[in-house]
Parts: C-alpha cells; structure tokens; sequence
C-alpha cells in the first residue's frame, strides 16, 4: 500500500436508482438512475431529472450497489416451477365491482 | 415564448386601477421583477451542454426556465400596466427582444459572466436569498396581480435558494481547490450585492401604499441566511466595500449588451419569426 500522501485518484460519483410514486400511483416505480456525490443530491438531481413534467409525488433513491439481484442464469430454476400452478392464481374466486386496486 | 399555459390570475377588476403615477410605479416593478430574472435564465442557459455533470446541465437549464416563466408573467402585467396608461401595447417579446441595454432593469449582479462553476454558483445563491425575500413579501402586495405572480414565483424559487445554497456549501467545505474558487468567486461578487436592496422614491412609493416593499427591510435576513450558509460552507463573507449599482435604472455593465446580442439577435434579424 502507499502513503496517504498522494492525491487520491478522481472518482466517478456513485450512481443511484430512482424510484417516482406518480400522482395516483400507489407504488414507487423504478424510473432510471443517475450520478450523485450522496443521497440528499440524489433526490435533488432527480428532482430535475425525472419530475420535470410533473410525474410524481415523492421519490426513493437507492444506491445501486446497494441492490441486490436474482441472476440471469438461475431464472429457469426460480421462475419456471411457478408455470404450471395455475391454482395460485386468485382467477378462481369472483370479486365484488367495489374492490379497488386488485 | 409561446408554448406555456398561462397561470390563473385575477381579473382587472380586482386589481389597482387608476392612478397615474402608482401605475408608474408600478410598471417600474414589473420590469425590475422581469428583467433580472429574463437576464439569469440567459446566462444560465450558457451552461447548456456543457455543465460539469449531466444532471446539473439538466438542473441549471430548469432553474432558467423558470426564471423565463416569472418574466413573462412580469412581462404580460408591464404591458397591461401600458395599455391601461394609454399606451401602446407591447407584448412579452418586444419587452424581451426590442429593448435596448439601457432600457433593462435587471440588478448588476445577474448580468455578470459565468466564470468558472463557483462563480454561477455564488451569483445564482446570492440573488436566490434576496429574491425569495422579496417575492415572498410581494406575494403579500395590496394589488393582486402582483401578489399572485410573486407566489407562484416564490414556491420556485424556494427551490432554487435551497439547490444553490446547498452547492454552496458542498463546494466551500469541498476540496482545497472547491474552496479556494467558490471564495475567490464570492469576493469578486460581493460588491454587486448591495444594490439588490437600495431604495429609490418609486420603491418607497410602492411600500407606502402597500404594493411593494421597501427593499432595504430585506437586508436584515438576507445577511443572516448568508451568513448561515457561508459558515456551513467555511467561506469568509468579504468587508463590506464600494457598492456596484445602476441596472435598476438602466446603468449596466458591458456585459449586458453581449448579452443581449444573443438574446435578441433572432427576433432582430428575422423580426416576428415563429416557431
């Protein structure tokens, strides 16, 4: 290892997801990303970069090292056992018109 | 300047009407409002394509065009003051477009180059704290027109003042190289900050009957808000020294005509060209 002496070597800032809950949307949707030195920049820079035309109502912003994700090649094992289960399925119950968001 | 949605505003009817020379006064505010804001958006536009990073290109270009939105509304006001006056009608370009430099109101300060990012950076926080100030106690003016585009201006630059007082701090307390800029950038600055709270007769006019503010009652706070900042970002505020003033009565740097020529070289080549 060397010294600390040195200047220390120009950084790309970190990069952030960016979550946006629409005006009537119920969830945070998952809407791009962008570089940002932290988090109170990351909202900031989100701010003017994805709710310029009024899209959303609060944002979540999450390092993207942070996440964690299901690899490409394990998707048959994890998602094709699930194919031929159509009992899972809630197609099988009639549901009342006043049930909202289903 | 076309394709944005008006905002709701009161009639005519429930505005000032009448006298004269408060009419003056009050064009007088409109384009002050107008102009200085018309002036920063222009230089913040330079930036264009070339901001350090993506996504303040993309945030510098929004605070200007907000900024374009607030001196239309002032625009649109100006000219019906005019035409009230009984004169001759004039829309947003033609107080934009067909105004020479000495006929612009706009403060000293916004008019002066970009610099290096420190400098656009100490500029937009300085007008960011007095503006939101005095739009924040224009929102309160007697007459309505003016109160309703000063709070719909107010919530923008709200934003504006936290964004640029928080690069201003990100930058002060930064690397030794961040530091040393952003000082040299608020020395170089600091002599502009005085005229955005003098007072001339049309100010105290306005204050007296209640459709304006007397902007020296808003030095008080600005320097507290800055001097709030400036010790979060480990900046000195520089003596309080020789003041630049003139641009609210039409006395401008060199820069503004430089300025200018780009701003208005299309509407003055091509008059009334469209989209």
């Amino acid at each position: 290892m060397s010294t600390d002496t040195a200047t220390p070597p120009r950084a790309e800032w970190p990069l952030w997801e960016i979550f946006i809950r629409s005006q009537h949307g119920l969830a945070h949707k998952h809407v791009g990303s962008l570089h940002a030195a932290d988090a109170a920049m990351a909202v900031k820079n989100a701010r003017d970069v994805y709710t310029r035309r009024n899209e959303g109502v609060s944002i979540w912003v999450v390092r993207a090292a942070d996440i964690h994700a299901s690899a490409p090649g394990d998707k048959a094992a994890l998602f094709d056992p699930a194919n031929d289960k159509v009992y899972r399925h809630p197609t099988f119950f009639p549901m009342p018109d006043e049930v909202k968001h289903l | 300047m076309s394709a944005v949605a008006p905002i709701e505003v009161p009639s005519r009817a429930a505005t000032h009407a009448g006298d004269a020379s408060l009419d003056e006064a009050l064009l007088a505010l409109a384009l002050r409002q107008a102009d200085s804001p018309l002036v920063l958006a222009q230089r913040l536009c330079e930036w264009i394509g070339k901001a350090p990073i993506l996504e303040e290109d993309i945030a510098q270009a929004n605070v200007g065009l907000d900024l374009v939105g607030q001196a239309r509304l002032w625009y649109a006001y100006a000219g019906e003051i005019e035409v009230r006056m009984g004169r001759v009608a004039r829309g947003e370009d033609d107080f934009a477009f067909r105004r020479d430099a000495s006929a612009f109101r706009n403060v000293l300060l916004v008019e002066q180059p970009n610099g290096d990012f420190a400098h656009t950076i100490v500029r937009q926080f300085l007008f960011d704290a007095a503006q939101h100030l005095a739009l924040d106690a224009l929102a309160r003016s007697r007459d309505a027109r003016v109160a309703a585009i000063a709070a719909k201006a107010a919530k923008e630059v709200d934003y504006h003042v936290e964004r640029s007082a928080d690069w201003v701090v990100r930058l002060g307390d930064g690397t030794a190289e961040s530091h040393e800029r952003m000082q040299r950038a608020l020395d170089a600055l600091w002599p502009y900050t005085g005229e955005l709270f003098d007072a001339d007769a049309t100010d105290l006019a306005l204050a007296e009957a209640g459709f304006g503010v007397d902007p020296r009652t808003l030095a008080a706070q600005w320097r507290e808000t800055v001097d709030a900042v400036l010790a979060d970002a480990t900046l000195a505020r520089p003596a309080d020294g020789y003041v630049q003033r003139g641009g609210r009565d039409g006395r401008h740097s060199e820069h503004l005509g430089h300025l200018l020529c780009e701003l208005q070289f299309l509407q003055r080549a091509y008059p009334d060209a469209r989209w």
